[in-house]
């Protein structure tokens, strides 16, 4: 699956978690949810859970516990992908 | 030096009007709240009847964000929020601005149990291993401070922020625990209230335990009967119900609308001595409860004009009646006014204190009695005890000045509130 539809799809699952609507515009690889998107880290295990339904797949601990920027989940989300 | 303290602010959402305009016209004209629950009868509930405040979800969304909707089960803080904002709102006070917390003010908001929707759901993921699956909605939801923390962070209360429980008379109990707190001079504003959630998971208890009527499932609106001598048990409720309590020296800076002035009250328990246990009360200690809120108010027993009771229309009704003929001293027609408000609304657990507070500073503050309805049968041992005409069944249109309400709970506990009417100028 092409980066890019991964990331549009990482945006619509963030867009309810951040009042920060600029920076979700604005959301690249670099982009870290807690610092940039000002998400409420206890909303990350959420984010985790919403793109486990939208992809189909099941993210383990220690994958979930990287996936504090965009780039990271990326990575995850491909290498789950790759293992269907 | 103590604090004067009084009430500046008003906020309700009950079975019988899910605002102050609507409750106040429900409470003047005696509307019942009371309707038929098809999914209690489904599930093969003796008691099918209960009062449930109606919102729409339009409404939800001008309180909670998109967010926090999307996983909200917790009937209970529904209530709660919307009755704590708006009784905030009718203060003519603002959430505190970004940066900075309200070091000045907090709250007690009160419930017996939160989101017990919630938890079910949470229950049956868990049993059905998928504990990953549950989110982090839930603790927020479920612990029994939810709603306290939910409406402090909305408003950026930066004083004691905290939830009391002690079941019916949880209500009456947070009003006198937010006044002592600015009483000694610790916090100028505090939102005092309770909530309690809707549904058979939270009345399932008390159903089983053959204290709610089924003898009205066909009559709904007939099926709360304070003081009447076919009571056969209460209806259940929900709701909430929100008092903002301020310094009368801050009420007055600002120019607030002020409501009443709280003069004292009392909190105690039976120990479960005596004729009290775990369910019913010990009378001599009602009445110690009565009695030492009068003191704590500095007024006399023959300045009460008008009592808000507990009567839930259960047998205990009678000796409710009994023990204010006892504590006052004042019984036939030199007997107080007196109304129920759970003839209308049923019995809303952890939220009938609060709920029945806003309807005590509701009737002191604009001069009239709401009529006790359901009671055109009254119980003939209360008959004996006080005048029939002490007992309204039709609205009183009539100025006083010193209201009491009491709320007496399971655990044998009792919280007596002495309001007065408070004079401009």
């Amino acid at each position: 699956m092409d980066r890019e539809v991964i990331i549009s799809a990482i945006k619509e699952v963030a867009a309810p978690y951040t009042q920060d609507k600029q920076a979700l515009d604005e959301i690249s690889e670099t982009t870290s949810f807690i610092t940039d998107l000002k998400i409420n880290s206890a909303n990350l295990v959420d984010i985790v859970l919403d793109l486990e339904e939208k992809f189909g797949i099941e993210i383990d601990n220690d994958s979930m516990a990287k996936m504090l920027d965009v780039k990271s989940t990326l990575d995850v989300i491909e290498a789950k992908l790759a293992e269907k | 030096m103590t604090k004067r303290v009084v009430i500046t602010g008003l906020g309700v959402v009950s079975p019988n009007g899910a605002d102050i305009t609507q409750f106040r016209h429900a409470l003047k004209n005696g509307v019942s709240g009371i309707q038929h629950d098809p999914q209690l009868e489904q599930l093969l509930f003796s008691c099918q009847i209960a009062g449930k405040p109606v919102i729409d979800t339009d409404r939800i969304s001008q309180y909670f964000t998109e967010l926090e909707i999307r996983n909200l089960e917790s009937t209970g803080i529904v209530y709660g929020v919307i009755a704590g904002l708006d009784a905030w709102k009718d203060a003519g006070l603002k959430p505190a601005p970004d940066e900075t917390p309200d070091w000045e003010s907090g709250t007690v908001f009160g419930t017996g149990t939160s989101g017990i929707d919630k938890f079910r759901g949470a229950i049956y993921k868990l049993d059905n291993l998928q504990i990953r699956k549950l989110g982090s909605s839930i603790v927020a939801q479920t612990m029994a401070s939810g709603v306290s923390a939910l409406l402090a962070g909305k408003l950026g209360l930066g004083n004691q922020v905290t939830t009391n429980s002690s079941a019916c008379a949880t209500g009456t109990e947070s009003v006198l625990m937010a006044y002592e707190r600015i009483k000694s001079g610790q916090a100028t504003i505090m939102l005092a209230g309770s909530t309690s959630d809707s549904g058979p998971y939270i009345w399932a208890g008390f159903d089983a335990m053959k204290v709610c009527t089924y003898k009205h499932n066909e009559t709904p609106e007939k099926g709360s009967r304070p003081m009447s001598a076919t009571a056969s048990g209460f209806v259940p409720g929900s709701g909430a119900g929100a008092l903002v309590l301020e310094s009368l020296d801050s009420a007055l800076a600002r120019g607030a609308k002020i409501y009443a002035e709280i003069l004292g009250g009392h909190l105690n328990s039976g120990g479960q001595r005596g004729e009290g246990t775990m369910t019913a009360p010990n009378p001599l200690a009602v009445q110690r409860c009565l009695s030492m809120a009068l003191k704590s108010a500095d007024i006399q027993a023959s300045e009460v004009e008008v009592i808000n009771g507990h009567l839930t229309a259960t047998v205990k009704d009678t000796l409710e009646i009994q023990n204010w003929v006892t504590a006052l001293g004042r019984s036939g027609k030199d007997f107080p006014y007196i109304n129920s408000v759970k003839g209308m609304i049923g019995h809303c657990i952890a939220a009938a204190g609060s709920i029945e507070c806003v309807a005590s500073v509701l009737q002191l503050h604009e001069g009239f009695i709401f009529p006790n309805i359901n009671c055109e049968d009254l119980h003939p041992t209360i008959e004996m005890l006080i005048d029939p005409e002490r007992i309204p069944r039709t609205c009183l249109h009539k100025e006083f000045n010193i209201l009491v309400k009491a709320s007496f709970g399971f655990g044998d506990v009792n919280a007596c509130l002495v309001l007065k009417k408070y004079n401009h100028g």
